[in-house]
């Protein structure tokens, strides 16, 4: 572990600093999803299953190409086929989803367990399903509702963007399947760059509204998404306004679990001082317990 | 299964304040407590997540959790119901509450107190809905089997109200134990289950001409 420590940058339940960077060149990575170019073949999701080793369930038909019909814990991408009507016209929206990996993750603020959830320098948000203890805490605190409990274990489970092929140089699995060029990754700089650049052609082809999916409110993405109905995020399935929920924020604020602490500390505190100055409290000339009486 | 009709005048002059069944239950909710006391501290803060250790680690810790929370819901509520009676409020009480402060420092005492005094009964007041509160609230946040129920914004303030819930129920089981100790001989009264009349008539002379029939 020694090496790898060095490149996380945030730790679940840790409250004092990250392992200080003594590699210091580590560039922010991003994946960057073009819908319009996106066909559905899905071939994006049998890479992620072949090279992580993951087979869900047969499951049924359910009135759409959408299958299986969510995320789960040995399905960590899914496509998503939305039927909807924009602008008075039925749109046939393809959507790809897993986790956006947040600049500010929920799932790692609610996380009890340290080192359970990770940031690594390069952005990427990773579960250490070694130290997972089950709560569910991450899928509470999730603005997207990714991550998936496994019951057979208790851990939880998500799209580690295949940190362990990007550690070694390597694309993510998905993207090296995508025949489309609807997926693409790099460095975040590059992404957002060619995300402009897609931006600029939708344009010209009429798709007025087009926008780049990078929500401010968890600090950016480093998922991101060119949107052809930008201004309809919903339709996708996406947040419009994705943030750390201020409940969350609350409950694991460090200031407010620090005063709890506290003021419990202070109770014992308190007691011993208030024993100090006055003393038990005893029944007038006998003694408490250690009477004749008291002893029978 | 307790109250004052378990309470009586031993032949040797002593009484029975809490009754075989009321201290056994009352010390294996002392002991449920104290294991999910510690076993939520590791879950609130990564201070205490050391604490894990005790049980087994984080897994085992996360799985035995909500199963000793019903297991306390499951001993308190017969518990707590047998003592209503004693825990009704009284005006006596708000003069109490209103001498709390000199009560503590030794400088007011009560000569009307009933089996419980205002304290004992704030207490009781309190734990009562705390622990209801903490029971639903651990219900919807419990993995893997009622929590996918709930959607995340009700699991979210569910998360806030049982640490809030918990951190009052520490608290006053803290203000309780240190009223215990302070108290002296009432901790020999819940575990050997008997007091002296002198003791009944200082502390509880409303409690002591109930059982005894002699005026404080």
């Amino acid at each position: 572990m020694a090496l790898e420590t060095q490149d996380i940058q945030a730790r679940s339940a840790t409250t004092t600093s990250s392992p200080p960077s003594a590699r210091h060149f580590q560039p922010e990575v991003s994946k960057l999803i073009d819908l319009s170019r996106c066909i559905g073949c899905k071939a994006c999701q049998s890479a992620c299953m072949e090279w992580n080793n993951l087979r869900d369930a047969v499951g049924s038909f359910g009135g759409a190409y959408t299958n299986p019909p969510d995320l789960s814990d040995q399905s960590w991408t899914v496509m998503k086929f939305h039927e909807t009507d924009i602008d008075g016209q039925f749109a046939w929206l393809i959507f790809k989803d897993g986790c956006l990996h947040c600049s500010e993750p929920g799932c790692l603020k609610a996380c009890p367990s340290p080192g359970a959830i990770v940031q690594y320098a390069n952005g990427i948000v990773d579960f250490q399903q070694d130290l997972c203890i089950g709560c569910g805490y991450c899928i509470s605190g999730c603005p997207f509702n990714i991550p998936r409990l496994r019951r057979e274990d208790s851990r939880v489970y998500k799209c580690t963007l295949c940190s362990d092929r990007v550690a070694v140089g390597l694309e993510p699995a998905c993207i090296k399947s995508c025949p489309t060029q609807a997926l693409s990754f790099g460095s975040r700089a590059d992404m957002l760059f060619q995300a402009e650049h897609r931006l600029t052609d939708l344009h010209e082809r009429g798709f007025s509204q087009a926008a780049v999916y990078n929500p401010p409110g968890v600090g950016g993405t480093h998922v991101l998404f060119v949107l052809p109905h930008g201004d309809k995020p919903e339709a996708y399935g996406l947040p419009r306004d994705p943030q750390i929920a201020p409940l969350l924020a609350l409950w694991r604020s460090t200031v407010a679990r620090s005063l709890g602490v506290f003021t419990m500390f202070s109770v014992l505190v308190a007691g011993i001082l208030h024993y100090m100055r006055h003393g038990p409290l005893e029944v007038p000339g006998e003694g408490g317990e250690g009477t004749k009486e008291g002893q029978k | 299964m307790s109250g004052r009709d378990e309470d009586f005048l031993l032949p040797d002059g002593r009484i029975v304040r809490h009754g075989n069944r009321e201290r056994i239950v009352h010390w294996a909710i002392a002991i449920v407590f104290i294991f999910l006391f510690l076993s939520g501290l590791a879950m609130f803060s990564p201070f205490f997540f050391w604490l894990s250790a005790l049980f087994g680690g984080g897994q085992l810790m996360r799985l035995l959790h909500p199963f000793c929370g019903v297991a306390l819901v499951l001993l308190f509520s017969p518990y707590a119901f047998g003592l209503r009676r004693d825990n009704r409020w009284t005006p006596a009480d708000a003069n109490w509450v209103r001498n709390m402060f000199r009560y503590m420092n030794k400088s007011a005492h009560f000569t009307d107190t009933g089996k419980y005094n205002a304290g004992q009964k704030l207490m009781y007041w309190s734990m009562v809905p705390i622990i209801a509160l903490l029971f639903l609230s651990g219900i919807v946040l419990w993995q893997p089997y009622f929590a996918p129920a709930f959607q995340a914004p009700v699991r979210r303030a569910a998360g806030l109200l049982h640490a809030i819930t918990a951190f009052v129920m520490f608290v006053g089981i803290g203000v309780h134990w240190y009223a215990a100790y302070w108290t002296k001989g009432s901790i020999r009264a819940m575990v050997r289950g008997t007091v002296t009349q002198a003791w009944a008539r200082f502390h509880h002379p409303g409690w002591y001409r109930d059982v005894t029939g002699k005026n404080p």
